[in-house]
C-alpha cells in the first residue's frame, strides 16, 4: 500500500482525533501521534492483517531544539505487503517521555537505550533502560544540541596540547613540545 | 552496560569474553553467566568502538561524510559507500551517469565477496578449522588487488561521489576482474569440499541457534541473517537501487541443508551461495556496462531542501539503513545509520541461554557481526 492508502486504512480503525495530519507532500509521508496513544497506534498497525508492519526497522530521536521538542521517529516495515511507514511522537525537550514499544517488537530493546544514551528519551517501560554504548558514569547525553564537551571526561582529558605549535622558549627547553 | 552483574544459579559463575578476544570479531565483550560449561545467560556489553558517527555526519558536509562511511563497515567499505551516495542522491534527486553506476555495483559486489570470504573463513577459523581461513583470505587478496587498480586503496575506498564514481576501470583491471570472475567460482567449490561438507563442522553447526521466521522479523535481523531463517527478501531485489532491476540472479535462502531452518549452518550456506550470485551480477555488469561520463555534475558544497528521508541499501551484512533529516544547510541536521550487526546482536540475550560456549562462539561468527558497524 502507498502511505496514503496505510493512513487511511489507519484512519478508520483508530478512534478519530488520535492520528495526526498525513504530511502528505514529505518525500517519505509520515504522521504524527501524541505519546499517550502511541502504544495503541502502534499495535493496530502492527497486528491489523491488512498493515502487518511486523517489524520496526529503525527507531530514531531527533532533538528540535529550536521548538523544544524531543522527536522519536518509527520507521516501520511489512515485509507481508512490502510497504513501509513512518510514525513520529513528540515531547517535550525537558523532560522527554515516551511509551516504551518493546513490548511490540524486541528490536525497540536496543533502540531505545541506544537513544536513551544519546538524547535522554524515557522510554516508561522498558524492562532495562539503562546506557548502551556510554559506560554508566557518564554524566549528560551527548547527542542533545546543547551538550558542551567538559575539559575531562571520566577522568581522562578531551583535549591536549598541539604538537605543532612550539611552546615559548622561556617555558624552558621544550622538549616535550 | 551492565550496572551490576546478578548471578541466578548457586553454581554459576561469571566469565567475561572479551573485549579482547580473538572470535568476537572486534571490540565486543560478553558477560557469560555458566554453569560448567553451558550458558546461562549471555550480555553482550557494547561501545567500545563507538566513534560518534552520526554526530560527526551533522559537522561535515554531504560530501564530507563519504570517507566516513567508508569505516561504519570497514570489512564491506564499498557498501557503505553506496549506501551514502543513495541515501543523499535519493533525497536531492541527482542522476547518476549509467556507466557510474556499473561501477558501482560491481565495486558493491566484489565487496561483498570480499567480505563473505571474511565472514566464512573467520567462522570457520572460530570453530576450529585454520586452513579454510588462509584459503579465504587468498581469494579476497586477489579482490583487494582489484579494488586497488579500481579505487588506489585496499580496505578503506573512499571510491564512490555524490552523482557518480572517482575514477574510471582502467583495462588492467577489467582484464583482472575476468580472470577471477573465471577463476573464483571453482576456488568457491574447492573452499567447499575443504570444509562446508566436512562432516565434523556440520555437526559443530546444524541445529544450533535457531531463529524461526518470526523472530527475525521481530528482532529486526536482515541480509545473510534474515534469509537464513527462510525468508526470500533481499533489498536488491524488493526495494530495488540503481542498476539492480536489469540484472539476473537468484536470492538464496536458508532451507534446513543440514538440520532446521535458520540454524548457523543455514546463515552460512547463504553466504556461501550469494558469493556465486555476486559473481554473476559483476560478470553481468561487465557485458552490459556502456561508455560514458562517470559522474554528473553536483554542487561541491550541495545543499539539500528542507525534509527526510531514509533509505535502505543491501550491504553485505544485509540491510544499511540512512536517515536523514535536512533543514536546507550545507550540512544534514540528524544522521542516523541503521546497521545489520546491531540488530544481530541485540538477538543474543534470547539466543544464547542453554547453549554451549563452544557454540556461542559459533553463534557469533555465523551471524557475521563487525563490532564498528555496532557502535558505529
Amino acid at each position: 500500500m502507498t502511505a496514503e492508502e496505510i493512513y487511511r486504512h489507519g484512519l478508520e480503525r483508530i478512534p478519530a482525533g488520535t492520528l495526526g495530519e498525513l504530511a502528505a507532500e514529505a518525500v517519505q509521508p509520515w504522521v504524527t501521534v501524541t505519546p499517550a496513544s502511541l502504544l495503541d497506534v502502534l499495535t493496530v498497525f502492527r497486528d491489523d492483517p491488512a498493515l502487518a508492519f511486523e517489524c520496526l526497522d529503525c527507531l530514531t530521536v531527533t532533538d528540535i531544539m529550536d521548538e523544544g521538542q524531543m522527536e522519536v521517529v518509527y520507521h516501520l516495515y511489512s515485509y507481508k505487503h512490502q510497504h513501509l511507514f513512518v510514525v513520529k511522537s513528540r515531547t517535550g525537550r525537558d523532560e522527554p517521555q515516551v511509551p516504551s514499544v518493546t513490548g511490540l517488537w524486541p528490536a525497540a530493546d536496543w533502540y531505545e537505550r541506544e537513544q536513551y544514551d544519546m538524547f535522554g528519551v524515557r522510554f516508561t517501560g522498558h524492562p532495562n533502560l539503562t546506557r548502551l554504548f556510554l559506560p554508566d558514569e557518564w554524566v549528560g547525553h551527548p547527542m542533545r544540541l546543547d551538550w558542551k564537551e567538559g575539559e575531562t571526561a571520566l577522568g581522562i582529558p578531551t583535549s591536549r596540547p598541539d604538537p605543532l605549535v612550539k611552546k615559548d622558549a622561556e617555558a624552558g627547553g621544550g622538549a616535550d613540545a | 552496560m551492565p550496572e551490576e552483574l546478578t548471578i541466578n544459579g548457586p553454581d554459576n559463575m561469571l566469565l567475561n569474553m572479551g573485549p579482547q578476544h580473538p572470535s568476537t570479531h572486534g571490540v565486543i565483550r560478553f558477560v557469560l553467566e555458566t554453569d560448567g560449561e553451558v550458558v546461562a545467560k549471555a550480555t553482550p556489553v557494547v561501545g567500545y568502538l563507538h566513534r560518534g558517527v552520526e554526530k560527526i555526519a551533522t559537522e561535515l558536509t554531504y560530501s564530507q561524510f563519504m570517507p566516513i562511511s567508508d569505516r561504519l563497515d570497514y570489512v564491506a567499505s564499498m557498501c557503505g559507500n553506496l549506501a551514502w551516495c543513495e541515501a543523499v542522491e535519493r533525497m536531492a534527486g541527482i542522476e547518476v551517469p549509467r556507466r557510474a553506476q556499473f561501477l558501482r555495483v560491481i565495486a558493491a559486489e566484489l565487496n561483498r565477496i570480499s567480505s563473505h570470504l571474511v565472514a566464512v573463513g573467520s567462522f570457520c577459523n572460530d570453530v576450529g578449522g585454520v586452513t579454510p581461513l588462509v584459503v579465504a583470505l587468498r581469494e579476497r587478496e586477489a579482490i583487494n588487488d582489484i579494488l586497488e587498480l579500481l579505487s588506489g586503496a585496499r580496505l578503506t575506498y573512499n571510491y564512490m561521489r555524490l552523482g557518480g564514481v572517482s575514477r574510471d576501470m582502467s583495462d588492467k583491471c577489467r582484464q583482472d576482474t575476468a580472470a577471477f570472475l573465471d577463476h573464483f567460482p571453482p576456488a568457491l567449490d574447492e573452499f567447499n569440499r575443504l570444509i562446508t561438507y566436512n562432516k565434523i563442522f556440520i555437526k559443530r553447526l546444524a541445529d544450533i541457534a535457531v531463529v524461526t521466521q518470526e523472530e527475525a522479523k521481530a528482532y529486526g535481523l536482515n541480509g545473510p541473517n534474515l534469509r537464513g531463517s527462510g525468508i526470500r527478501f533481499d533489498l536488491r531485489r524488493n526495494d530495488p537501487y540503481s542498476v539492480y532491476p536489469e540484472l539476473d540472479f537468484e536470492i538464496p535462502v536458508g532451507e534446513g541443508f543440514a538440520g532446521q531452518v535458520g540454524d548457523c549452518y543455514d546463515r552460512y550456506m547463504v553466504r556461501i551461495n550469494e558469493m556465486y550470485e555476486s559473481v554473476k551480477i559483476v560478470r553481468q555488469c561487465l557485458e552490459m556496462m556502456p561508455d560514458g561520463e562517470l559522474t554528473s555534475k553536483v554542487a561541491r558544497v550541495l545543499k539539500i531542501k528542507a525534509g527526510e528521508r531514509y533509505t535502505r541499501t543491501e550491504s553485505a551484512r544485509g540491510e544499511m539503513g540512512i536517515y536523514i533529516v535536512s533543514k536546507g544547510d550545507k550540512t544534514p541536521y540528524r544522521v542516523r545509520v541503521r546497521t545489520s550487526s546491531y540488530s544481530a546482536l541485540s538477538i543474543f540475550e534470547k539466543l544464547s541461554p542453554g547453549l554451549m560456549i563452544a557454540d556461542l562462539v559459533a553463534v557469533i561468527g555465523s551471524f557475521d557481526i563487525v563490532a564498528p558497524e555496532i557502535d558505529r
